[in-house]
């Protein structure tokens, strides 16, 4: 592979399913060594993304490269740079776990010698080497995930595209997971990865947040985070479920409050509320204070309040 | 939306009680459960109680046994060993009985997909015994308040995972179990159709509904009054989350899980 060619571009799709705009004018592209992440609400349009990039969608409109091919004229010669892992993977739930990861070995036609090699350190990362002999089918909804990830990445493609990896994987192997996924960054390959987990979208290197077919906040997650247009308090503390009915009860229209774990997030929008919501919450045995906003704020800022959200 | 509580039939008879503890004092009580495949230990002789109300978090690594229990709960898995109790009954000895008294949520749903919402609701109706009329008037309650009304004539295939999780608690919930099983309900779902989600279980507790949850979300755990974490068919920790973390020194429930579980 030349330096120069870019593993993923994408400009200007557009996709249309009947009513739906699925794309609409979506642009991207990830550099060799990156791993950029897609997040976006529920029908987004990532998946569609990610469909047309594996030249699976025929874009109504705009390109999608890999490796400089355009992914729909030469989808056949796409196919071979791109490891593509669906959201619904399919294992084959009558084979072992062994026999699975063979299977997808042969199809990917991986040399034994790395194969060898690759094995030992995916069984690693899923834990999954006592049950190598067990049917797929008898495995966990995460051991099922996790052997699906181990089926795609046994592989060295130039372009890693997984859709949801991590749904259903617990918290230890998805730490352990993003090591892995860095590695193969470190060796140069370009990642397209969507996640519905907030705590990891900060690990991307980019982010395309995602909302109505087109990206409507892309950057680092620092950047991300910034893009953030209101004020933020955060409240802790025992009495947090008594101090979100009073928040609530002010019924002031620019104020949300939204519940993270233990911890309440109150978004406003004018300096002015801040003294009242602070007096609401006065003899609540809470704490109030600003905070930064988290990608999660920020997502659901701006999925909410983006002029092209309404209705 | 309100759960059926505890009532007359709940208490359970001399026969059924496990030593000193009344199980129909509790929701669920688990005493030395346990479940083999062939020589493979799913779940390795587990005993905790949950009370009435609760909203129990069960979490724990992948393969730990959570969903192997759950069934186990619910009377669709039989126990190599051990008893458990469901709102006062026994899980091996009256599986007919637990069934009227809980709601299932399974990890993939359990949906028809090749039907529309309102005949989901309706053969889920069917399967509890429910007249045609409770169906009508308990369905279109539900329906309203999930925010599905305006699309009962959608099939199922066509929706939005969110709406599909939201159809599945739906349906779970329309006999008025007293406990809810959710397995995994949030999984894939974004944040905003999880925090619609959560809100929706907070009213059901409220409602008096207990709630016995797992997730692979730290943020939800949070959520729980108490959560127990699961390693290899073992629970090896359980209190509310803010214990936990004082126990550990942990600052967030994602730092208990990894010191608790890490490999
Ligand atoms: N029918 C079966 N035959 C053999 N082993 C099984 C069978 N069903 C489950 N197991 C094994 O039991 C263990 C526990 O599985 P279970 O589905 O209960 O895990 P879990 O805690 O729900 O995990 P996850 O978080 O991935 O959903 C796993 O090792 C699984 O492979
Ligand atoms: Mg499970």
């Amino acid at each position: 592979m030349t330096d120069t060619v870019i593993p993923i571009l994408v400009e200007g799709l557009r996709k249309r399913y009947g009513e739906i705009n699925a794309l609409d004018g979506l642009s991207l592209r990830v550099e060799h060594g990156e791993i950029v992440g897609l997040i976006g609400p529920d029908g987004a349009g990532k998946t569609t993304a990610m469909g047309t990039v594996c030249g699976l969608v025929r874009p109504d409109d705009g390109f999608a490269r890999v490796m400089g091919l355009d992914c729909r004229e030469e989808g056949q010669r796409v196919k071979e740079h791109i490891g593509y892992m669906p959201q619904r993977f399919s294992l084959y739930s009558d084979l072992t776990v062994a026999e699975n990861l063979r299977f997808f070995a042969d199809l990917f036609e991986v040399s034994s010698s790395e194969r060898r090699e690759r094995q030992e350190r995916l069984m690693a990362f899923s834990g999954l080497a006592p049950f190598l002999g067990r049917r797929a089918g008898a495995l966990s909804g995460g051991m099922k995930q996790k052997l699906a990830l181990c089926c795609t990445l046994i592989h060295t493609p130039d372009v890693l595209i997984l859709d949801e990896p991590t749904t259903g994987v617990d918290v230890v192997s998805r730490s352990e997971f993003w090591t892995i996924l860095r590695d193969l960054a470190g060796e140069g390959m370009a990642l397209l990865v969507s996640t519905p987990y907030m705590e990891e979208a900060a690990l991307f290197d980019r982010l395309i947040l995602m909302h109505r077919g087109r990206a409507v906040a892309s950057g680092t997650p620092g950047e991300v985070r910034s893009r953030f247009g209101q004020r933020l308090l955060e409240v802790t503390g025992p009495g947090i479920a008594k101090a979100r009915e009073r928040i609530v009860g002010l019924r002031w229209p620019g104020v949300d409050v939204h519940r993270f774990g233990d911890r309440l997030h109150v978004v406003h929008d004018l300096e002015e509320e801040d003294a009242g919501i602070r007096e609401a919450l006065a003899r609540v045995d809470v704490r109030v204070g600003p905070v930064e906003p988290t990608i999660e704020d920020t997502f659901i800022s701006l999925v909410t309040h983006s002029p092209e959200a309404a209705g | 939306m309100k759960g059926r509580g505890a009532g007359m039939e709940g208490v359970p008879t001399a026969s059924m009680s496990a030593g000193d503890v009344a199980p129909g004092k509790y929701a669920v009580l688990v005493q030395g459960l346990t479940r083999r495949f062939g020589d493979f230990t799913a779940v390795d002789g587990i005993s905790f109680s949950v009370e009435r109300g609760e909203i129990f978090g069960f979490l724990g690594a992948n393969g730990a046994g959570k969903t192997t229990a759950i069934r186990m709960l619910c009377g669709l898995l039989a126990p190599t060993e051990g008893e458990a109790w469901v709102d006062g009954f026994p899980v091996v000895a009256a599986p007919e009985k637990i069934k009227r008294r809980i709601g299932y949520m399974s990890q993939r749903f359990g949906l028809y997909d090749d039907l529309t919402i309102q005949e989901n609701v309706s053969f889920t109706g069917g399967i509890y015994g429910l007249s045609r009329r409770e169906v009508t008037e308990r369905g279109d309650l539900l329906l309203e308040r999930l925010g599905l009304k305006d699309y009962r004539r959608r099939l199922t295939s066509s929706l939005p995972l969110g709406f599909k999780q939201r159809l599945a608690l739906g349906c779970a919930v329309l006999h008025s179990p007293s406990v809810l099983f959710l397995d995994e309900p949030t999984g894939g779902v974004d944040p905003l159709a999880r925090r619609q989600f959560w809100d929706l279980i907070y009213e059901l507790a409220d409602g008096g509904t207990t709630i016995f949850v797992t997730t692979h979300y730290m943020d939800e755990a949070e959520y729980c009054r108490r959560v127990s974490i699961m390693v290899d068919g073992r629970v090896v920790a359980l209190d509310s989350p803010a214990r936990l973390k004082q126990q550990t020194g942990a600052g967030t429930m994602q730092d208990v899980f990894l010191q608790v579980v890490g490999r």
